[in-house]
């Protein structure tokens, strides 16, 4: 295996150089810089005018290969895993591999030769591994037919390695880069075989990553560094109370102060202070006087909305997500009833890079810069705002500085066009401060759940009773997938069956039912979406019907789970990891277990902790994981050990409350998370079963707090049941 | 007009001397490497050297820094050869997004020059930057290694 040669070869690592600082100050003179050295910049590779060979592919005289990448890359990694896809296939070298990211204009002018752009779900590798490979193979065929009929012989005789195409016959080579010209006139084949995962010598393997070097030198030009001839800056402010009206603003008060261009209503909740500069911006928008209208909600509080999802945890309306035998009437009967409530608080995504987006708009033609996660819905909100046929529009994509769910929405790209319409003719960068982000969130919803349980006389559950009473994130970001009944991603991971959210227990009188209440409050798509309170719920109170039967929480789980070999081989694979039934934990230290399955893949994690004097220390997590395949296991390896850190500050610290109808958290100070004082060690274990895709970036998150909660249990014997750790006292039990 | 030292270079910029340091660097100086996260000192994304010191600029007012003070931005630490830090980044693949890896480098880089051995519950304490993509693991993992490196080549 040469990977590792080539991944430490000086070619590579010795990219770094003070061509970084020369893109900085290119910057600095108002030039439009991107990427400087490697990966290729995005634009000389679209002015090089190379032929490509197919949608996925251009090969470069040199032999450089450039492989397209439609979906969005935020950190998660899929870029370069999409890109070994591609790569295998094609059977390229590896180290002459760079990227382009694909533009949703283009996609649509090419009649979504790319398509779905769009990057949520954990989809990006297991929405399109299919058709990716087939473009990499489709290539590698086109390539080798090329150089076949120069030569005069058939195809069929040529063999290829490393983008070097030989006729062994006659000892005839070329490489990919001479022939790829030729190649683009070759008409596509058709009945593609594609190679069997357990021969692949490029995807399988822990590559690094194609787009690392821009970012440890600062060079990378994310959405929010970007510089125009010209440009302004805008931040907007709106109504903080979501659904309230900006009723008026004195722009006298602040126009005469330094820098300060417009003042302007973007929309009827939106003021926004167009400056020359970020700072100048941010300045008068905090001296200028906003009168708001706060609206019907203006009263609303945490414990309003609390009090409202209370009486849907018994309200009589539901919407049955699972149903098997009759909960209600094993429960009535049950003389051994274990009963909870459980309550997830409102989380803001809050990913390093805020908000922003750039537009230049004029009469004819509007063009925004910046991150998004949907870059087809993004082109449509900018034509739409831009009051402009989509045909003149388009939108040219960054790779973003996290995300985690939160640019899944177009509405600032709406915003920013709105401001940049105002100023017809000067690109403008709009970009939020933290407290606007933190404000004008799309959360985490709030829900509730009260579960009820009970044991036959064997200890065994034979009936549960899940009620989850609160927000729906479709009913606000997707109308169009509602049931007449409710919102079917409620029941993320809780679903009695499917290939994507499937229940681990088999429990002979199953009741999983919705209330839904809405607050005001914005909800959206996090991390995890729905998975994340349902594996809390559903994973500790397993736990405590376990503790109820007096038995192992593994042995009672594995009683449920004969049915669901796939949820238990993972927990299996967890446990095993963590010794819980061979060695005993360190002392002081105690264990505990979650497994879920979501995003297509199956989950489980074991978690040992400590609890001192009321301090809780996490000190280490093994993590199991089947995704079915994986792509690049160094890739899967740190998304999973992140989930944790995502996770583990929502359980520790997580939590948007609401007062006179405003999110009350306006920066890290408030809100805070997990940093590295706190993070655990985190052995990772992949058990990919084959078969089918799974998806990497969410699921493991589900089970970073419902492990480590359970183990809290066991040091404490305290049940954690509301979010987050932060307001519960574990210093006395 | 203030005059300011980057990276080894005087500049002068005409600022108003409340505006914090980071968006001096960023808009008047136009090096944007280091990035804006919280404003409020919380998150490290803006971290530079001051006199070799991390240090957060998102709430330091210009006003608090005079020619005198060598200002060290991402753009000017590896303005040569790459810093070692900078290398094992790239040998461990640190960074996800990327968008808190500067400050997270320039934080690394600041401890191993007053800390050339440093622990891991030094590398714990010490940094403190904010990553929302959990690169916790080998941050550390880096730290150590370039502190190796450096320690060995010393």
């Amino acid at each position: 295996m040469t990977m590792q040669q080539r991944t430490n070869s000086p070619s590579r690592t010795g990219r770094l150089s003070r061509r970084g600082f020369l893109a900085g100050a290119g910057a600095a003179a108002g030039a439009f810089s991107f990427g400087f050295s490697f990966p290729l910049p995005v634009r000389a590779v679209a002015q090089a005018a190379v032929k490509e060979v197919n949608a996925w592919v251009v090969i470069q005289p040199d032999d450089t290969v450039i492989i397209r990448i439609a979906r969005a890359e935020m950190g998660q990694g899929s870029l370069t895993g999409l890109a070994q896809l591609v790569a295998e296939e094609l059977e390229c070298d590896w180290d002459k591999v760079r990227f382009e990211l694909v533009e949703p204009g283009e996609n649509r002018r090419r009649d979504r030769v790319w398509r779905d752009q769009s990057t949520g779900g954990s989809r990006a590798i297991r929405g399109s591994q299919e058709y990716v490979r087939m473009g990499g193979a489709a290539a590698r065929s086109m390539l080798v037919q090329a150089a076949a009929q120069g030569w005069g012989v058939p195809a069929g005789q040529c063999t290829v390695a490393k983008g070097v195409i030989t006729h062994q016959a006659s000892g005839r080579s070329t490489t990919y880069g001479a022939v790829a010209e030729v190649a683009n006139g070759i008409a596509p084949p058709t009945g593609i075989t594609l190679k069997d995962p357990k021969d692949w010598t490029i995807a399988g393997q822990p590559a690094k990553r194609l787009d690392t070097l821009d970012k440890l030198d600062g060079s990378l030009v994310y959405g929010m560094d970007i510089a125009m001839p010209g440009m302004l800056v805008a931040i907007p402010k709106a109504c903080p109370v979501h659904g309230g009206k900006l009723k008026s603003f004195d722009a006298a008060a602040v126009s005469g102060m330094r820098g300060v261009k417009h003042v302007l209503r973007v929309d009827d909740e939106t003021v926004a202070v167009v400056a020359d500069t970020f700072w100048r911006a941010k300045t008068a928008l905090d001296a200028l006087p906003i009168e708001w209208d706060n609206g019907p909600n203006a009263n609303v509080s945490s414990e309003t909305i609390a009090e409202m999802l209370r009486e849907g945890l018994s309200a009589e309306t539901e919407y049955v997500g699972n149903r098997a035998g009759d909960a209600k009437g094993a429960l009535a009967r049950s003389s051994r009833v274990i009963e909870a409530d459980y309550g997830f608080p409102y989380q803001n995504h809050a990913p390093m890079e805020v908000i922003n987006a750039t537009v230049l708009w004029t009469p004819e033609r509007c063009e925004m810069w910046g991150p998004t996660q949907v870059a087809e819905a993004a082109l449509t909100a900018l034509a739409t705002a831009a009051g402009l046929p989509v045909e003149n529009c388009e939108v040219h994509v960054k790779r973003i500085g996290g995300s985690f769910g939160r640019r899944l929405t177009t509405e600032y790209v709406t915003m920013a066009t709105l401001i940049a319409k105002q100023v017809p003719g000067t690109p403008v960068k709009m970009m939020w401060t933290r407290e606007e982000d933190m404000v004008q969130g799309r959360y985490h919803p709030v829900t509730q759940c009260r579960l009820r349980g009970s044991l036959d006389a064997d200890g065994n559950l034979d009936a549960l009773h899940m009620r989850i009473s609160g927000q729906s994130i479709m009913a606000y970001m997707r109308p169009s997938i509602m049931t007449a009944n409710g919102d079917p991603v409620t029941f993320q991971g809780l679903m009695p069956d499917g290939a994507e959210m499937a229940i681990g227990y088999t429990i002979p009188n199953l009741l999983i039912d919705h209330a839904m209440r809405n607050p005001h409050i914005r909800p959206g798509a996090w991390r995890g979406v729905n998975l994340n309170q349902n594996a809390v719920y559903l994973e500790c109170f397993i736990d405590e019907m376990a503790q109820a039967a007096n038995v192992d929480p593994l042995v009672f789980r594995r009683k449920l789970m004969a049915n669901h070999p796939k949820h238990l081989a993972v927990l299996e694979a967890a446990a095993k990891g963590i010794g819980w039934e061979t060695t005993k934990p360190p002392e002081g230290v105690h264990r505990g277990l979650a497994q879920v399955m979501g995003f297509g893949s199956y989950v489980a994690a074991a978690a040992e902790v400590s609890v001192s004097a009321g301090r809780l220390k996490i000190h280490r997590i093994v993590a199991a994981t089947d995704p079915g395949y994986v792509v690049n296991p160094q890739q899967v390896e740190a998304q999973i050990a992140g989930s944790f850190v995502y996770g583990l500050s929502a359980m520790l610290y997580g939590e948007c409350t609401v007062k006179d109808g405003r999110i009350e958290q306006e920066n890290f100070d408030t809100y805070n998370v997990m940093r590295l004082d706190e993070m655990p060690v985190v052995e990772v274990i992949t058990v990919p079963s084959g078969g089918f895709w799974g998806g990497v970036g969410e699921p493991t998150i589900a089970v970073a707090a419902p492990a480590v909660l359970n183990a809290v249990f066991a040091a404490t014997g305290k049940r954690v049941r509301n979010l987050p750790l932060k307001n519960i006292d574990l210093g006395t039990s | 007009m203030a005059k300011l030292n980057i990276n080894g270079k005087v500049v002068e910029v005409d600022v108003e001397e409340d505006t914090p340091l980071l968006w001096v660097i960023r808009e008047h100086v136009g090096l944007t490497g280091t990035k804006y996260g919280c404003g409020v000192a919380q998150c490290g994304a803006c971290t530079v050297h001051l006199d070799g010191v991390a240090t957060r600029s998102c709430a330091l007012p210009l006003s608090a820094v005079t020619e005198e003070n060598r200002i060290v931005t991402i753009e000017g630490l590896g303005a040569e050869t790459p810093h070692p830090v900078q290398q094992v980044w790239a040998e461990l693949d640190v960074a996800q997004c990327g968008y808190c890896q500067v400050g997270m480098i320039m934080a690394a880089s600041s401890l191993l020059a007053q800390n050339p051995s440093p622990s891991d519950d030094d590398i714990r304490a010490e940094i403190t930057n904010i990553c929302r993509c959990g690169t916790y693991p080998r941050v550390l993992a880096g730290v150590k290694l370039a502190a190796e490196r450096m320690t060995n080549r010393g």
